[in-house]
């Protein structure tokens, strides 16, 4: 927990994205890539709290108004999915 | 080169070149009907001796053109339609930007076009050949082509490329004449092209609108299936040659394909059974 | 001959005539990796209106190459930012970044950057651990050729995005006789808007010269040319390019490539060159550079395997080259 509060910062990297959700997945067009991606919940939702600049936690803050964590839970799959989105360059250090 | 043929197929225009006479003089009868290609050819296919002393001594023909592959292996002479054949497929695939290219048949009735999406084997040259004699007007076996501004259909009917066991299905209702020669063991086993029938090169520059996306399978027991638009958005993306290419336009032609067009999965054991399902399911979808 | 045609196309497009064998330009065009630059050089031209299609959609896929470029380069950005270590974009890609005029339309192959050669091993590092990985096992044979005997470690490939990047420390392998001083090359690089780095000016061409008539079999040369010519014709509005130019083809041991180079664009595309840069004697270099026909075929085989034999020596001493094709027959 220490460690996501000095974690490093991320931000979104959508500008100008094309999403459109189909059955409960978002379809999103990343034109900066030219890259499709299909994302299941809650990737869309880790990039529409990152439009603001933020490490893990402070995501996680802004999360938990959609998702029901339980205390110290969220933590480790936030961090998964970080580091997804990361690779895939839809996320950034900000 | 020695030989040359201009072909158009819909909107796409060829240039054929051979070091021999034979593939030429086969691909003129195989597309006697269809219309003058006009002056600029958008892709040249060649078709040379794999090496200098090959275009006499047990001749093989290596498929060059504009865009190759460079492990596509040669094929016999005899096989020089196969050759040609695979040639401006390959030309379609790896050079085309202007459509969004659905690996697909497609067949259209009452200005409405079916597509066919599968993979080899799942009877998209069988299905779209058969419907294309009982009252649909045949308009690809291989690729589609979405227009990516219009989001309609152009049609591409090249000659049917028949294998196997649908070879003789089609020559039980087809004139002689419509069909080309028949070459055994080529690496789709044996194959026989079948001209389209005069109708179908007579609209070829028609579009139409698309309204179903059909997913076959062949050799199950009948089973129909919906497929929802997020599924059927991620087979058609795997079924496109050039998606990835299209960029941004392709995800519009794509996402608007798939939320304006229901997609089925059917599963037959036999073409019989595969006519009967799809007249039901395209009269379902037209009420 | 439509490589000449081409090059005509590309020199003065005005003076096509609106007739001409449109199939075989753009054979030709294709082959030499050049339809995008033609497509944009012939924008404004009334065109037949096939042709005219035809171009769009190759401006489109320029479009997208680019777009796709620049990607790669800032994803290794990203990779690499921790590190700390210069990165210098090579070829194609640093023109995209750069704006340079040579990169409109062009089309791009792999990712080719430029670091210093005691950050090899960690630039490799931290390219592996954001998803490029080797493309063959790390002990066979080929990938010791490489980190023996050539200018860069053996290529990789993103797992996901299936794009190869090429990690240069030099610009010409250690085995060949020309040696760039590649210190120089990252010392006077420039920065770009994205961070990321390019040449100097001078070494960018002296880059594209060496890749024109070092590199071997002249495949592709009509590209690079353009290239050149492109580069001459933007850098020579500042003061002074030539002289720098020459001092720095002397610096990296590549004057005779560079002036080649420069006689053969303004032969060819008309490079507006002072006089003491003019010259003759480059007549096969020229017919190689125009065997390319209609049909987009290679012309000249025999010219071609000489230079193929010449560009192989030139850049491994023969002994060199023995053992490699020993050990590649034994392999």
């Amino acid at each position: 927990m220490g460690q996501a509060m000095t974690g490093p910062l991320y931000i979104a990297d959508t500008a100008d994205a094309r999403s459109l959700m189909l059955e409960g997945l978002t379809l999103l067009f990343h034109p900066a890539s030219g890259m499709t991606h299909i994302l299941a919940p809650p990737s869309p939702e880790i990039l529409a709290a990152l439009a603001e600049p933020g490490n893990a936690e402070a995501v996680l803050a802004r999360l938990s108004t959609q998702f029901d964590f339980a205390p110290g839970e969220g933590a480790e799959a936030l961090e998964a999915r970080l580091a997804e989105l990361e690779s895939s360059g839809l996320v950034r250090r900000a | 080169m020695r030989h040359e043929v201009r072909l158009r197929v819909g909107p796409v225009t060829f240039r054929v070149g051979s070091a021999w006479r034979g593939p030429v003089r086969a691909l003129r009868r195989l597309y006697e009907g269809y219309p003058e290609a006009g002056d600029v050819a958008d892709y040249t296919v060649r078709l040379e001796p794999a090496k200098p002393w090959r275009r006499w001594l047990r001749p093989s023909v290596r498929i060059e053109g504009d865009y190759v592959l460079p492990d596509a292996a040669p094929l016999p002479l005899a096989h020089g339609l196969v050759a040609a054949e695979m040639a401006m497929n390959l030309q379609m695939a790896l050079g085309e930007r202007r459509f969004l290219l659905l690996h697909a048949a497609s067949v259209e009735k009452d200005g409405r076009a079916l597509i066919i999406t599968g993979e080899s084997g799942a009877g998209k040259s069988t299905l779209s050949a058969m419907l294309g004699e009982r009252g649909w007007r045949f308009m690809g076996d291989e690729f589609a082509l979405l227009d990516p501004d219009s989001g309609m259909l152009h049609p591409f009917p090249r000659p049917i490329s028949l294998k196997n066991e649908a070879i003789a299905a089609m020559e039980a209702e087809v004139a002689p004449e419509r069909f080309g020669p028949v070459m055994e063991n080529t690496p789709k086993g044996r194959i026989r092209h079948m001209r389209p029938r005069a109708e179908a090169l007579a609209r070829m520059s028609e579009q139409a609108r698309p309204a179903m996306v059909l997913f076959p399978r062949f050799g199950f027991a009948r089973e129909v299936r919906p497929v929802g638009p997020a599924e059927a958005f991620m087979r058609l993306t795997q079924a496109s040659t050039n998606y990835v290419a299209m960029a941004a336009r392709g995800f519009d032609a794509l996402t608007g394909l798939v939320q304006t067009c229901p997609g089925v999965a059917i599963d037959y054991p036999d073409a019989a059974t595969a006519f009967e399902l799809i007249e039901t399911l395209w009269a379902e979808a037209g009420r | 001959m439509s490589a000449a045609l081409l090059v005509r196309a590309l020199r003065d497009p005005e003076s096509l005539p609106l007739d001409c064998d449109w199939t075989s330009l753009i054979s030709a065009a294709r082959a030499e990796a050049l339809i995008g630059t033609l497509a944009h050089r012939l924008q404004d031209l009334p065109l037949p209106e096939r042709v005219a299609g035809l171009f769009a959609m190759h401006r489109a896929d320029a479009e997208r190459t680019r777009v796709q470029a620049l990607w790669d380069a800032e994803m290794a950005r990203r990779a690499l930012a921790p590190l700390g270590v210069p990165v210098v974009l090579l070829k194609g890609t640093a023109f995209l970044a750069a704006g340079l005029e040579a990169g409109q339309g062009r089309s791009i192959g792999d990712l080719d950057i430029l670091v210093p050669k005691d950050a090899l091993t960690e630039v490799e590092q931290a390219l592996i651990g954001a998803g490029w990985e080797r493309l063959k096992p790390a002990d066979g044979y080929d990938d010791f050729y490489y980190r023996e005997w050539m200018h860069e470690l053996p290529p990789l490939i993103h797992r996901e995005r299936d794009r190869m990047i090429d990690v240069h420390h030099t610009i010409l392998p250690p085995t060949a006789r020309p040696k760039p001083d590649a210190a120089a090359l990252l010392a006077d690089s420039l920065v770009l808007p994205n961070g990321l780095r390019m040449l100097s000016p001078e070494d960018v061409i002296v880059h594209a010269a060496a890749h024109l008539i070092a590199d071997g079999d002249m495949a592709g040369g009509l590209r690079n040319l353009w290239d050149i010519d492109r580069l001459l014709r933007e850098f020579a509005q500042a003061e002074g390019l030539w002289g720098r130019l020459a001092e720095r083809a002397v610096h990296h041991g590549l004057d005779k490539a560079v002036r080649r180079s420069v006689r053969l664009a303004h032969r060819l595309y008309g490079t507006p060159v002072p006089k003491d840069w003019r010259g003759t004697g480059d007549g096969l270099f020229v017919r190689r550079l125009l065997s390319r026909d209609g049909w987009g075929r290679r012309t000249r085989k025999a010219t071609g395997f000489g230079f193929y034999v010449r560009g192989h020596l030139m850049r491994m001493p023969p002994l060199m080259l023995a053992r490699h094709l020993l050990k590649k027959a034994r392999a």
